[in-house]
Formats: structure tokens, sequence, C-alpha cells
């Protein structure tokens, strides 16, 4: 009790520099990769898509980025364990930032797309199971986690493959591809928005104080979906017919109606990113802070200072702007036949299931959902080629992050706890 | 890994590749127009120029199929089966093979078409392109194709396209025929040697239809995989 009350300060100080580190690797990987196909299918600048992430990333961080933190705070280790020894929990929360934060540094010099959630969630379980106890540590939880190893890509993977079917039957496979996007596409641009939408009023706006009941935020949700639809149909019909597509084919140009559906979706995906990743990083520094603040009580629920989640958000952004473009970069030229209606859905796929699972707790990685789309996608017949060495290489990849940043916090934890104590 | 392998996951399409390479087979086989002109006017220097020009892009659409094969591992998902690619390639090449064997024939031997054969011959010579130029109107419509998921209003166009492919086709073979009628009712007051290889020649160009409509019917079997 005596270390948090003597060096709450420079606890919190700590953690929170740990915590920037973290957003910062966040930033600079996840959301580049996030960013990479609309870039890649050139329906973005790389100026215009580190914009786009900068805005919906602090936002979905903002507005609907509260709800995971709980799960990765008091899911996968069991607070009771800490009550005499809050500082440990304090040590641990710190060194697990730390861990994951330089594990993601190190995969992301190597081009590896981990997942930052699971690197938090294996610095987590690995100073809880060494440090303190392997009692600790809800391994029930865990499992849930290596399970995600497939579902998670497997239902996004579902979602890209209806929505590319979808927009298979009703616009490409018709007889007037054109007119037809032009009249479908609004639709998928509503039904970005209308996620968007659902998520932020129904688990994000409690944060900023506003509390909407059910019902009502089916309406306004609808609302926005609408709102989305018109703004997108209005920019639609806007895009001229090129002069040679009077020949039967207008995929060319339907194309062009679907890079301004990209754009949603690309606002979709940050969105969606910011509201689930976001917590990775500030959620052992909302822990940290809140034992600290309350002088070593561990509390059931404890209340998010005002101050974390915008420094999670700026880490992020900050990350992107300074590190992301050189990986958008490299994206932008590495992509071939990855064109605006592909990329949109795997996007707004990866976006729906990340949303989802935002909304509903579970602590799934965007890097995950992503490749699992991508793969829906190509099932659908739609990705001319996909390279499945890399698709295990990354599944490998996603398997050592776990023992990993277990391993990397366990050590931290110990010197951590050699530091400070007495 | 590669750096930034989540994006490894895309590998590299084999369809740009291959649309490539057949405009190039194209343009190297439509190098036999110039050439037959200059062999017709028997202006050996320009024929030899234009020879240079044919085995030049038959080069280089060789780097092509080179590079294509080299990029389709077998760890690599596509829309289309790996062996019908390559099997496409195959065949895509040997168009460009043939039309330079024909023009490096002819000019070895300096062999003259008899003028009572050059109009008909002509005829024949630009309708076996037509079927190289329909082929390669076929693969080029391998993007959209994808774009529909191979199904659907835009396979039936393909469809279409390919019985054009074979009527060309029968075309070529019915216009042979009488070119060789025509060589038979010549052929006592020719060299035989030269007959011979006239011949060849005439087969050999009727050949350029003939793996043409190859093409088209690998792709026919690659849509209904």
């Amino acid at each position: 009790m005596d270390i948090i009350n003597n060096y709450g300060f420079v606890l919190i100080v700590v953690a929170a520099a740990v915590g920037f580190l973290m957003a910062w690797g966040i930033g600079a990987n996840d959301v580049a990769n996030a960013m990479g196909t609309s870039v890649g299918s050139k329906a973005l600048t790389i100026k215009q898509a580190i914009l786009i992430a900068m805005v919906f990333e602090f936002a979905g961080a903002y507005l609907a980025g509260g709800e995971v933190t709980s799960t990765i705070r008091k899911g996968i280790i069991d607070a009771s364990y800490f009550v005499d020894t809050p500082e440990l929990l304090v040590y641990g929360m710190i060194s697990a930032l730390f861990a994951a934060g330089v594990w993601l540094a190190f995969a992301s010099y190597l081009g590896w797309p981990v997942s930052t959630t699971h690197s938090i969630v294996g610095a987590i379980v690995g100073f809880a199971a060494v440090g303190v106890s392997s009692d600790a540590v809800a391994w029930g939880k865990v499992g849930g986690i290596v399970g995600s190893w497939i579902i998670t890509p497997a239902i996004s993977g579902f979602i890209a493959f209806l929505i590319f079917q979808s927009a298979q039957k009703l616009i490409f496979d018709t007889d007037k591809p054109f007119a037809n996007a032009k009249r479908y596409v609004p639709f998928y641009m509503g039904l970005a928005g209308f996620v968007m939408a659902l998520v932020t009023i129904k688990k994000g706006l409690k944060h900023v104080g506003l509390d909407i009941p059910a019902d009502q935020g089916y309406y306004i949700a609808i609302g926005i979906a609408v709102l989305v639809g018109i703004v997108g149909r209005w920019f639609i019909s806007r895009i001229k017919l090129d002069a040679n597509a009077q020949k039967d084919m207008q995929f060319a140009n339907v194309e062009k109606v679907f890079a301004v559906l990209m754009i949603v979706t690309a606002c979709c995906m940050a969105f969606a990113h910011g509201s689930n990743d976001v917590a990775n990083a500030i959620g052992p520094l909302a822990a940290v802070v809140s034992i600290v603040e309350s002088g070593g009580e561990i509390g059931k629920k404890a209340a998010l200072v005002w101050w974390i989640l915008p420094l999670g958000g700026i880490g992020i952004v900050a990350g992107l702007a300074l590190f992301g473009h050189r990986v958008i970069a490299t994206i932008g030229n590495g992509i071939t036949h990855l064109t605006p209606s592909r990329g949109f859905a795997a996007e707004l796929a990866a976006a729906c299931t990340v949303v989802i699972a935002s909304g509903t707790g579970l602590p799934i990685s965007t890097t995950q959902t992503l490749v699992g789309a991508v793969l829906g996608v190509g099932m659908a017949r739609g990705i001319a080629a996909l390279n499945l060495g890399v698709v295990r290489n990354i599944v490998i990849s996603w398997v050592i992050t776990l023992p990993a940043g277990a391993g990397l916090s366990i050590i931290f934890f110990f010197m951590i706890k050699g530091i400070f104590a007495p | 890994m590669p750096i930034n392998s989540f994006l490894g996951v895309f590998a590299k399409s084999p369809l740009k590749p291959l649309e490539d390479h057949i405009n190039l087979v194209d343009k190297c086989s439509k190098g036999l127009l110039p050439f037959f002109q200059a062999v017709y006017a028997q202006d050996w220097k320009t024929a030899q120029e234009t020879q240079k020009n044919i085995s030049q892009l038959e080069k280089q659409a060789d780097v092509i199929k080179r590079e294509l094969r080299i990029s389709l591992p077998v760890g690599i998902f596509m829309p289309i089966q790996r062996q019908d690619v390559l099997d496409l390639l195959t065949q895509q090449d040997k168009i460009a093979n043939k039309a330079k064997d024909i023009s490096g024939r002819i000019l070895g031997r300096q062999l003259v078409i008899p003028v009572e054969l050059q109009d008909s011959f002509m005829t024949y010579l630009k309708r076996c392109l037509d079927a190289t130029n329909q082929a390669t109107k076929v693969i080029n419509e391998l993007d959209d194709l994808l774009e529909t998921g191979f199904k659907g209003r835009e396979l039936r166009l393909v469809e279409d396209m390919i019985e054009r492919l074979d009527e060309i086709e029968d075309d070529t073979d019915t216009i042979q025929i009488s070119l060789r009628r025509s060589l038979l009712a010549l052929e006592k007051d020719l060299n035989p040697v030269d007959v011979m290889f006239l011949y060849s020649i005439i087969e050999w160009v009727g050949e350029l239809a003939d793996i043409s409509e190859r093409v088209g019917s690998r792709l026919e079997l690659m849509l209904a995989n």
C-alpha cells in the first residue's frame, strides 16, 4: 500500500508513457494495415487515407471505445488475487503495456501483422500467471481468445462472402451494371452508416454522458443510415460516364462508383478499429490509474479518467501520421488486382465484424478480421490470387504473439518489481 | 516473411500477365503482315528487319511467360485452376513461336511465294491472324470475367466470343484447302523442294488459327470448372 501512496504519481506517469508507446505502435502498424486495402485499390490517396484514419480512429476511440476496456481489465485475470497487493497489479499492467509495445515494435519492424489485442492479452496473462499465481488467470477466457483465431476470421470471411455475392447479383452480373451500381451502392453506404451509428449509440455514447434508450437508438441509427445513403447518392450522381463505356462492358465505371463507397468503408474501418483497439492501450492504463487514485483499492468498475481515452486516440493518430505512411506506401504499390469493389467487400465485412465484436465486448483483432475478410472475398472468386503461404505465416505469427507477449511481460514485471520493491 | 506481410496475402494476380502475354503474342504474329509484304516484293532486307522484330517480340513474350510460371507457386489460391493458367500460357506462347518459325523459315530459304498464290495467301494469312486477334480479345475479357465471379452475363459473352473464334478457324480451314488446290495446279512448274516448303508454310500459318482456337477452348475448359 505504501508504494502506491508514495509513488502514485510516478506510476501513473510511467503507465501513461508506456500506454502512449503502445498506442503509437497500434497506429503505425495496425491502422496502416487497415487502410491498406483502400490505398491499394487506388480509391484513396495516401494523404486522404491518413486524414480519414485520423478523424475516424479518434472518433471511434472516443465515441465507441469504452466497452472492450473492461473485458481486458477484468475478464482475463481475477482481481480478487490482488486485493492485498494492489501494487502487483499496477506493476503488472505497466509491464504488460511495455511488453506489448515492445513486441509490437519488433513485429512491425519485421513486417508481421500481429494482433495488438493478443499481445496485450498475452502480456497480462504472462505476468499474472508467473508473477502472481496461475489461478489468477481466467483460463477459460484465454481459451476463448485461442478460439477467436478461427472464429473471427470465419465470421468476417462469411460476411465478406455475402457482401461480395450480393454485389455480384445486384450489380455486376446484370445487363446494366453502371445503372445498377448507382441504384444499389447507396444502400451499402447506408448499411455501413447503420452499423457504425448503432454501435456508437448503444455502446459508446455513455462515455460522453449521453444515454439513449434502445428503441430510440435504432431510429437514430436508421436515420443516420438514410442520411449517409443520400449523401453517398449525391456523390455518385456526380460521376461521369466514360466515353468508351458505350460497349457493353461498363465495369471501369462501376468501379468508380465503388471507389466512392470505398471511402465510406474506409471511414467505417477506421472507426471500428479505433473503437476496438484503443482499448488495448488504455485498458491497462485505466486500471493503473483507478488503483492509484483510489489509494490501492481495486474497484469493481472504475470510471475512465477523462484524459485516458484522448491519450490513446492521440497516440494512435500520431503513430499513424508519423510512421504509418511508409507502411501504407508499400501497400499502395504491392497489391495487384484489388479493385474498389473487392476491397470494399473485404473492408466493410471486417468493419462490421470489429464493430459487432466491439459492441459485445469480445477482444478480437482487426488484423484477423481483415485477413478473414480478404479470404472471404477470395473464396467468392473476387480476388485474382491469394498467397496462402503468407496466410499461414500470418496465422503462425498470431499464435506466437501470446507466448511472446507473456514472456516479455514476465521479464518486465520482475524488473519493475525489483525497482520499486522496498 | 516480406516486409508488411499482411499485404503479402494478395499474391500477384496471374490474369494481368496473361493478358500482357497474349497482347505481345498478337503483336508478334501481326508482324507477319509487313513481313510477307516484304517477301512478296522480294525485299529481303526489309524482310530481315521485320523478322528480327517478330523474334524480338517473341522473346519479350517468353520473359513474361517465365515470370508468370515462377510467380505461380503451389500455395496460391486463385479463382481459376493453376494448371489451367499454365496450360493457357503454353498455348499462347506457341502462337508466337509459330510466327517466329514461319518468318524464320521463309527468310532462311528466301522462299518466294508464287505470284498466282499471293492474293489468296494474303487473305488466308489475314484470316488466320483474325483468329489470333479474336483469341487476344477473349483473353482480355478475363479481367471482366473476374469482376463477375466467372458467371452470368459476362460468361455468356465470352462463350459467344469463343464460338466466333471457332467460326473463324473453320473459315481458315476452307481457305487452306483451296490454297492447297491452287498450289497443286502450279506444282509442276515449281522447284519441288520449294513446293514442299510452301506446303508446310501453308500448314504453319493455318496452325496460327488452330492454336488460337485451342486458346479459346482452354479458356472454355477453365470456365467450366
